[in-house]
C-alpha cells in the first residue's frame, strides 16, 4: 500500500496523516477557535560520555508527543500530550478550547483543508543510518580524551557527544502542512588542571545541524590542543582588578554577549512583555555605526539552522541592525498577532511540550574591516576576552558575563593572563560603544534557554572593541 | 498504563530478552499554568507528561539505560532493547548495583495532596493578583513575568529484586515579577515566589506584598564603588551559594575530580565552629520532598557540616560502596548516577562564642552590603575551582540609611567565604530552596560602576 493511502486513527510517522490532522483541526475550528496548530514530534537521541580513558555513560532516549495550540483573539491555549491517537488529539483540542473559555462557535473561521504537503524530510530519512554508531563515537571520544593527557597537571579529562534526531509534523488551520527531520550533533572537551593551590579549567564545544558525517570530520587533536593550552594559560593567572576599561572580545563565542544582551531584547516576546528598551526604536540608531547584526536560520550546517521553523515557516535572513540602525525584530506567530511585526521563521521550541516563541537562530555581528591586531593596538590599558563563559540578562536589561580566558592589554600588546573577570553592562549603553569590528567573523554553537525551552543556536562575531565597560573582579 | 502494569510489562519483556536484572524510575504528571498580561489571559497551558527510565544488567553485569516518553507495550520493549544494547558499553570500572536500602521502609508523611482548582480559577486568581500588584504603587507599570500553576504527579521506583515504591503529590507555584518605572530613572524590577501543596495553600496576598515591597525598595538606587565590604547574605542568597558549591559534599564530584574536597576531607575545618549545615529532604517545610531517591534509597536527614567541620558526604549506591559506607538518598537515576542535595538547612551551632552578635541586619548601623538575591549562578560559579563572581540585587547600608545598588557583582572564594563568617543570626527563615538565618561575611569584593 502506498503511504499516501494509509488511513489510521493514530499519527504514524512516515505516512500520510492528512485526513486525521484535518479532522482534528476542523474540530477545533468548529468549536470556535480562531486558529488551530498541531505540532507532532518523534525523537531518537543518544549521548556518550568519556572520562579519562573510559566510556562512563551511554544514554539513549526516544519519545513522541504532540503540542496543540489554539488561538482566540490574542490569547492562546496550549496543551501537550503523549497520546497521538485521534481521540487523544481531539481531547487536547477540547481542553484548550475549554481553557480559553470559548463558548461562541457561531463566528467561525474558515478552514479550507491542508495545503499540499511540504515534505522537507525526503532527503533526510537516511540520516539515522549515516550518523556514527555508539561504537564509533566511543572510540573517537577516547582518542580525544587521550589527546588531552599532555602533562600531569591535567587531572580530569572529559569528552562528551550528543545526537538529537527529531522528526516533526506541523499542521495548522491556515493550511500549513509540513514534515521535517532535524539532526543536531555536539561534541565537547573539558579539562581541569591542578598544581598545588592553583586550579583552572578549559572547555570547548562544537556542533552542527543536518550534517550526519560532521562528527567524523571533527578535528579532535586541534580541539584538544586548544583546550589544553587554555587551561595551562589560566592555571597560574592572577585575579583581574575590577574597574571600567576598554575590552576586545574575541570572535566565535564572544558573540554570546550580543546574543544575550541585545538579541533577546529584539524578540517580539520582549515587546509583548514591555521589557525591551528598543520597542519603539525601529529605524533609530541604537548601536555604533560600525555594527550590523544579523539573525538567520539558513547557513548550511550551522547549529541554529533549520529548513522550516516549528510553526511551518521557512526561516529568513533577518538584518536586525544595519550600520547601527534598528531594522527588524525576531517574530513568531504570536508575536505577529500581538505586536504586528511580521514573522521571520523564528517560531521555535525545545519539544512538543512547549508552545513556539520568537527565538534566535544563527545570530551574529557582521564582519568589519579591521584586523584583530588593529583592535588590540588601539588600547593602552584594557582587557582581551579570548574565551567567554555563560552569563545572564536581568529583567531590566542588565547583563553579566564571565570571562573564561582573559589577558591584560598594555600599550597595545597582550600581556599576562587574568581570571575572575566579569563583564557588566546594559545593552543600550554598550551597543553604541562597539567602535571597531574585525574582519574575522566566526560562529560557535550553543544552547539558548528561554520561554520555549532550550533550543540550538549559534552565536558569533568578528573580534570587536568596546570602548568602555565595567569589568568585575577582585 | 499504571505503575503496577508497567512493572508487569517490564518484567515480562525482560524475561523475553533473558534480562534477569533490571530497575526503573518513572514519573507521571499533569500540569496546568496561566500567565496574564494587563488583566487579560495571555497563555493558558496544560500538559500531560510521562517519563520512564529503565536500567538493565547484562550477563557481564554491565549496566545499560534508556529513557522514553513512550510508555506503551511497544515503547517498553523498545526501551529494554535499547538499554540492553547500551549495556555493551557499560562502565566496567564502576559497576552500579541495586541500592542495599531499596527495600527498607520509607517515611511517607502526610502527602497533603490537593485537588485541582482548574484553569479558570487559576486565571481568576492571577488576574486579581496582577491588578493588586499594579495598584500597590504608582511606579509599578507592569508585571512582565507572572504565572500561577498547579501540578499533580506520581513518582515510582521498582526493581527485579522486588522493590516497589511510589508516591503521589501535588504542588502549586505563584511568581510575580514587577517592573517599576520613574521619570529620568532606569526601570527597576523585583519579585516574589510562593510555593504550596495546592493553590489554597499559597499566600497570594503575601506574595503580592513581597513583590511590591521589593520592587519599590529598589527605586531609589545608586552605583556602588568597587571595594571590599562587610556583607550580609539574606537566607535565600546564602542558600544559593551553598547549593552552588554543594560539590564539596558530593562523593560523585569527588570521584570525578571536580570537587574542592577529597576522600580524606571528612573532619576538615571549613568554617567557624558556629556553623552547622544539613541536607534534610524530608523537612516539613520542603514542599517538593520525596521519600526516596532515584535508586529507591530512603531520603533522610544528613549532617554535612557540624561545628564548622565537614561531617558527611552525599552518596549514591556506587559512591557509597567505593567509600565503604551506605547510600544517603541523594541519587538521581541515569546512565551515570548523579548525586545532589535536596533541601539545605543552615543553623547556628551551640558553639557561638566567636561570633560578633552585634551584627544584626535589622539594627546594625555601620556600613555593609546586604545581598538579597544572587543571579547568573550557572555562569558565575566555578565549583571545581571554588571561585564565584556573581551579579546580585541588594542594598548598601550606610549611616543608618539603605540605598539599592545598581548593577554590581560580588566575587570571592567559597573557602574564604566560609572561613570569614563573622556572624550567624539567630532567626532561621524558610525559603523555596531551604532554611537559613542571615549570614555575615567579612571583606568580599564588590564591583560597581561608581
Amino acid at each position: 500500500m502506498l503511504s499516501s493511502q494509509i488511513k489510521s486513527n493514530e499519527i504514524i510517522f512516515g505516512s500520510c496523516n492528512k485526513d486525521l490532522l484535518e479532522e482534528v483541526i476542523f474540530y477545533g475550528i468548529g468549536l470556535g477557535a480562531d486558529f488551530v496548530e498541531i505540532f507532532i514530534e518523534n525523537t531518537d537521541n543518544s549521548s556518550v560520555l568519556a572520562e579519562d580513558d573510559f566510556i562512563t555513560s551511554v544514554s539513549p532516549s526516544f519519545g513522541r508527543g504532540a503540542g496543540i495550540r489554539i488561538f482566540k483573539d490574542k490569547k492562546d491555549g496550549f496543551v501537550s500530550t503523549n497520546d497521538l491517537t485521534k481521540n487523544g488529539l481531539m481531547r487536547s483540542v477540547s481542553q484548550a478550547i475549554e481553557m480559553l473559555d470559548i463558548t461562541d462557535n457561531k463566528k467561525r473561521e474558515v478552514f479550507n483543508g491542508l495545503d499540499k504537503h511540504r515534505d522537507y524530510s525526503l532527503s533526510k530519512k537516511k540520516w539515522i543510518n549515516e550518523v556514527p554508531s555508539i561504537h564509533e563515537i566511543s572510540e573517537k571520544l577516547l582518542v580525544s580524551t587521550k589527546s588531552l593527557k599532555k602533562n600531569n597537571k591535567i587531572i580530569t579529562r572529559k569528552g562528551s557527544y550528543s545526537r538529537n534526531l527529531q522528526e516533526v509534523i506541523i499542521a495548522s488551520s491556515d493550511g500549513t502542512y509540513v514534515s521535517d527531520i532535524r539532526l543536531h550533533q555536539t561534541v565537547g572537551l573539558n579539562v581541569i588542571a591542578i598544581d598545588a593551590q592553583y586550579r583552572s579549567s578549559g572547555s570547548r564545544r562544537f556542533g552542527s545541524s543536518g550534517m550526519p558525517h560532521e562528527f567524523r570530520l571533527w578535528d579532535h587533536e586541534k580541539a584538544a590542543n586548544d583546550v589544553f593550552e587554555s587551561s595551562m594559560n589560566m592555571l597560574y593567572a592572577d585575579y583581574v582588578d575590577a574597574g571600567q576599561m576598554p575590552v576586545v572580545l574575541a570572535n566565535k563565542f564572544g558573540g554570546v554577549i550580543f546574543h544575550e544582551a541585545c538579541g533577546h531584547l529584539l524578540e517580539t516576546t520582549q515587546i509583548e512583555r514591555g521589557t525591551t528598551p528598543f520597542e519603539n526604536k525601529l529605524d533609530e540608531k541604537i548601536a555604533h555605526e560600525s555594527v550590523t547584526a544579523i539573525d538567520e536560520g539558513i547557513s548550511e550546517g550551522s547549529f541554529g539552522s533549520l529548513s522550516v521553523d516549528d510553526e511551518g515557516m521557512e526561516p529568513e535572513k533577518s538584518v536586525l541592525i544595519k550600520d547601527g540602525i534598528l531594522k527588524k525584530f525576531i517574530s513568531d506567530r504570536a508575536g505577529e498577532l500581538r505586536t504586528g511585526h511580521k514573522r521571520t521563521g523564528s517560531g521555535r521550541r525545545q519539544n512538543y511540550s512547549f508552545a513556539a516563541a520568537s527565538r534566535m537562530r544563527n545570530t551574529f555581528i557582521a564582519k568589519g574591516e579591521h584586523s584583530k591586531e588593529d583592535l588590540i593596538n588601539s588600547i593602552s590599558d584594557g582587557l582581551y576576552c579570548k574565551s567567554m563563559g555563560g552569563g545572564s540578562v536581568g529583567a531590566t536589561g542588565q547583563f553579566n558575563f564571565a570571562v573564561e580566558e582573559g589577558y591584560l592589554i598594555k600599550n597595545g600588546k597582550l600581556t599576562k593572563p587574568v581570571k575572575g573577570a566579569t563583564l557588566i553592562g546594559e545593552a543600550k549603553e554598550v551597543m553604541p560603544k562597539i567602535s571597531m569590528c574585525g574582519n574575522d567573523l566566526e560562529l560557535a554553537p550553543g544552547f539558548c534557554g528561554s520561554i520555549s525551552g532550550s533550543v540550538n543556536v549559534t552565536v558569533g562575531q568578528p573580534h570587536i572593541k568596546v570602548d568602555s565597560i565595567t569589568v568585575g573582579g577582585r | 498504563m499504571n505503575s503496577k502494569e508497567i512493572t508487569t510489562h517490564i518484567s515480562e519483556a525482560a524475561d523475553s530478552l533473558n534480562l534477569k536484572k533490571w530497575d526503573y524510575g518513572a514519573s507521571f504528571s499533569n500540569d496546568y499554568s496561566v500567565q496574564v498580561d494587563k488583566g487579560e489571559a495571555k497563555q493558558l497551558k496544560a500538559s500531560q507528561k510521562q517519563i520512564l527510565t529503565i536500567r538493565v544488567w547484562n550477563e557481564s553485569n554491565l549496566v545499560g539505560i534508556t529513557t522514553t516518553s513512550d510508555i506503551s507495550e511497544s515503547g517498553i520493549k523498545k526501551a529494554l532493547n535499547q538499554a540492553n544494547i547500551a549495556s555493551d558499553f557499560g562502565n566496567k570500572n564502576e559497576r552500579t548495583e541495586f541500592s542495599p536500602l531499596a527495600k527498607d521502609p520509607i517515611e511517607v508523611k502526610d502527602s497533603k495532596k490537593r485537588n485541582p482548582v482548574g484553569i479558570k480559577k487559576l486565571l481568576t486568581l492571577l488576574r486579581e493578583a496582577e491588578v493588586k500588584l499594579l495598584e500597590s504603587h504608582e511606579s509599578i507599570k507592569s508585571v512582565p513575568y507572572n504565572g500561577l500553576s498547579e501540578s499533580f504527579y506520581e513518582r515510582v521506583y521498582a526493581n527485579s529484586d522486588g522493590s516497589y515504591r511510589s508516591y503521589t503529590k501535588s504542588q502549586a507555584a505563584l511568581y510575580l515579577y514587577a517592573r517599576a518605572e520613574e521619570k529620568n530613572k532606569k526601570p527597576r524590577s523585583s519579585g516574589s515566589v510562593e510555593l504550596g501543596y495546592g493553590v489554597e495553600d499559597i499566600d497570594i496576598e503575601s506574595c503580592i506584598k513581597d513583590a511590591s515591597n521589593k520592587t519599590i525598595s529598589h527605586l531609589n538606587y545608586s552605583s556602588i564603588k568597587t571595594h571590599k565590604y562587610l556583607i550580609c547574605f539574606s537566607p535565600e542568597s546564602f542558600l544559593t551559594i551553598i547549593n552552588a558549591f554543594s560539590s564539596m559534599f558530593n562523593a560523585r564530584s569527588i570521584l570525578d575530580g571536580v570537587s574542592l574536597s577529597n576522600k580524606n576531607s571528612i573532619g576538615e575545618k571549613l568554617s567557624t565552629e558556629s556553623l552547622n549545615i544539613y541536607d534534610d529532604g524530608l523537612h516539613e517545610k520542603n514542599i517538593s520532598s520525596s521519600p526516596f531517591d532515584g535508586e529507591g534509597t530512603p531520603t533522610k536527614k544528613l549532617c554535612l557540616i557540624k561545628k564548622g567541620r565537614l561531617e558527611n558526604f552525599m552518596h549514591s549506591e556506587s559512591t557509597a560502596r567505593i567509600f565503604k559506607t551506605m547510600p544517603t538518598g541523594h541519587a538521581g537515576l541515569g546512565s551515570k548516577v548523579s548525586v545532589s542535595p535536596d533541601w539545605i538547612v543552615v543553623e547556628k551551632s551551640e558553639e557561638n562564642s566567636n561570633l560578633n552578635t552585634s551584627l544584626e541586619h535589622s539594627n546594625y548601623e555601620g556600613e555593609f552590603v546586604y545581598i538579597e538575591e544572587l543571579n547568573a549562578i550557572h555562569a558565575g560559579v566555578k565549583a571545581s575551582q571554588g571561585s564565584f563572581s556573581l551579579p546580585f540585587d541588594g542594598w548598601l547600608y550606610k549611616n543608618g540609611k539603605k540605598i539599592s545598588i545598581e548593577s554590581a557583582t560580588v566575587a570571592g572564594d567559597i573557602k574564604y567565604l566560609l572561613k570569614n563568617i563573622v556572624n550567624i543570626e539567630s532567626n532561621q527563615e524558610v525559603t523555596t530552596s531551604g532554611i537559613s538565618p542571615h549570614i555575615w561575611v567579612d571583606e568580599l569584593s564588590i564591583t560597581g560602576d561608581a
